[in-house]
């Protein structure tokens, strides 16, 4: 049941529970604007959340943040969660997933871990992640595991780790991963400022994906393996969310209700808070939400054309980081008017590559010049 | 693993793998870490009795006394196939 003609309840929530994070990883897609830690919602707030997404038709929780192990009441966010019946993920960096913590958060009644990786070795997983993590996040997996806690892992791929794919995929099977997915940079918040040292040549894209494939077929029934693709390379957009406000809800540290995580960085849309309004009305009637739904608002080529229904014309978040108009079509798609945009940013990343040694090696050179996710000073 | 599922087996979910029916789409869903899989009440009623202690040959008998219908073997053996296919089952 809708409470507005022709809009579906949604599936998940993402509960951004804190920006904080002891990493500082080179392609965060956390806004370049984090929340600072004493804005962040209350235990209350969260606990509250959590009942109103129930009651909208949320199934599926996924605790994420910044590192959501940093807020010592994470554990009484997933006792709620789980009272509610709502499948609860956390997402973390492995960072404070102690065994105690692991074994208290199974209790609670976690169901899944999903904790990332930067790379196949110590050096350049912790170059990219701007810390010594690598050693620990092997620990958190044991810890995990340890607990019974079903364990899905992900990495971001992108020029100074692709070509390491194959080391990657055997390294997560061997940490006890079920699941891996092999997540493709997407350019928006720190991706985006580094994008011209981080953006592959489609040459190494391919090979990767050629690896993928092969080991998929191999590690069959072992561990699932999901490729997610560089949107860059692509003719079309990616069905960004599946649609604006049809299937997720994104709650920021602060309290702002977004259709994704990236949507506060579209400064022309007013997005409202948990502190003043239900997630009810948030979902059915606030105009940030109706904004990009359905197919009126949007702009020619898409308006009539026939892949509106699949990918519900690509990314607004993109539209307006790259062409200054969120209501545009996804730059991405090779029908766009601002496709140049892309098509030049495609043009620097190959270059690039071709100028400097395609393999990095392990020294700090390789890293020289990348901006670390950081909280800004205020 | 239950590559070659037979009315013998005992199936149950995978410990990522959860039931549940939701009550503002009135629907039973399987919900897993990153996908939520919808169900018919028939799927929905032969995963609930995959608790690892009962056949599929039992399975099958209790939904025949539930839905009041008889040879359905085959069919509940299909669907399992299919659901021990995608790894939701074991």
């Amino acid at each position: 049941m809708t409470q507005n003609s022709g809009v579906p309840a949604p599936y998940s929530l993402l509960a951004e529970i804190t920006h904080r994070c002891p990493l500082h990883c080179v392609y965060c897609s956390n806004p370049l604007e984090l929340s600072a830690p004493q804005t962040e919602l209350a235990t209350e707030d969260w606990l509250r959340v959590l009942e109103q997404a129930h009651a909208l038709g949320v199934v599926q929780v996924h605790f994420s943040g910044g590192e959501p192990l940093d807020r010592a009441d994470l554990e009484q966010m997933v006792r709620r969660a789980r009272a509610l019946g709502l499948y609860t993920n956390l997402i973390t960096s492995g960072l404070g997933l102690t065994r105690p913590r692991a074994r208290a958060l199974a209790d609670d009644g976690l169901d899944s871990v999903q904790l990332s990786v930067q790379d196949a070795g110590a050096v350049l997983s912790d170059s990219m992640a701007g810390r010594k993590a690598f050693a620990a996040k092997q620990q958190a997996t044991e810890a995990a595991r340890e607990a019974g806690l079903p364990l899905s892992m992900n990495v971001v791929l992108h020029r100074l780790n692709l070509e390491r794919v194959e080391e990657i995929i055997d390294l997560c099977l061997s940490w006890g991963a079920e699941r891996l997915e092999l997540a493709n940079a997407q350019y928006y918040g720190w991706a985006l400022v580094n994008l011209e040292r981080l953006l592959p040549s489609r040459e190494q894209l391919e090979k990767a994906e050629a690896v993928y494939q092969r080991k998929k077929a191999f590690l069959r029934g072992k561990m699932e393996l999901i490729w997610v693709r560089s949107d860059y390379y692509e003719r079309f957009p990616k069905p960004c969310m599946g649609g604006w406000g049809r299937i997720h809800l994104t709650v920021s540290p602060d309290g702002f209700v977004l259709p994704c995580p990236v949507a506060k960085t579209i400064k022309t849309l007013r997005f409202d808070s948990v502190q003043e309004r239900s997630l009810s009305w948030i979902w059915y009637q606030s105009p940030a939400f109706n904004r990009f739904r359905g197919w009126d608002w949007m702009p020619e080529p898409c308006r009539s054309c026939s892949r509106r229904f699949e990918d519900f014309g690509g990314c607004r978040c993109q539209a307006f980081a790259l062409a200054g108009d969120a209501a545009k079509t996804d730059p991405v798609c090779q029908w766009a008017p601002d496709h140049a945009l892309v098509e030049a940013a495609v043009a620097r990343g190959s270059e690039a590559h071709r100028a400097s040694p395609s393999t990095p090696r392990e020294s700090k050179e390789t890293f020289r010049g990348l901006v670390y996710r950081h909280l800004r000073a205020s | 693993m239950l590559g070659d599922l037979t009315a013998d087996s005992k199936p149950s979910l995978v410990r990522k793998a959860r039931l549940r029916y939701e009550e503002v789409r009135k629907t039973d869903f399987l919900l897993l870490p990153e996908r939520v899989v919808k169900l018919n009440p028939t799927g929905a009623a032969i995963l609930r009795l995959c608790d690892g202690t009962r056949t599929v040959r039992e399975i099958t008998k209790a939904l025949e006394a539930q839905y009041g219908q008889a040879e359905l073997e085959q069919e509940v053996l299909e669907f399992l196939r299919t659901v021990a296919d995608q790894g939701w089952i074991e």
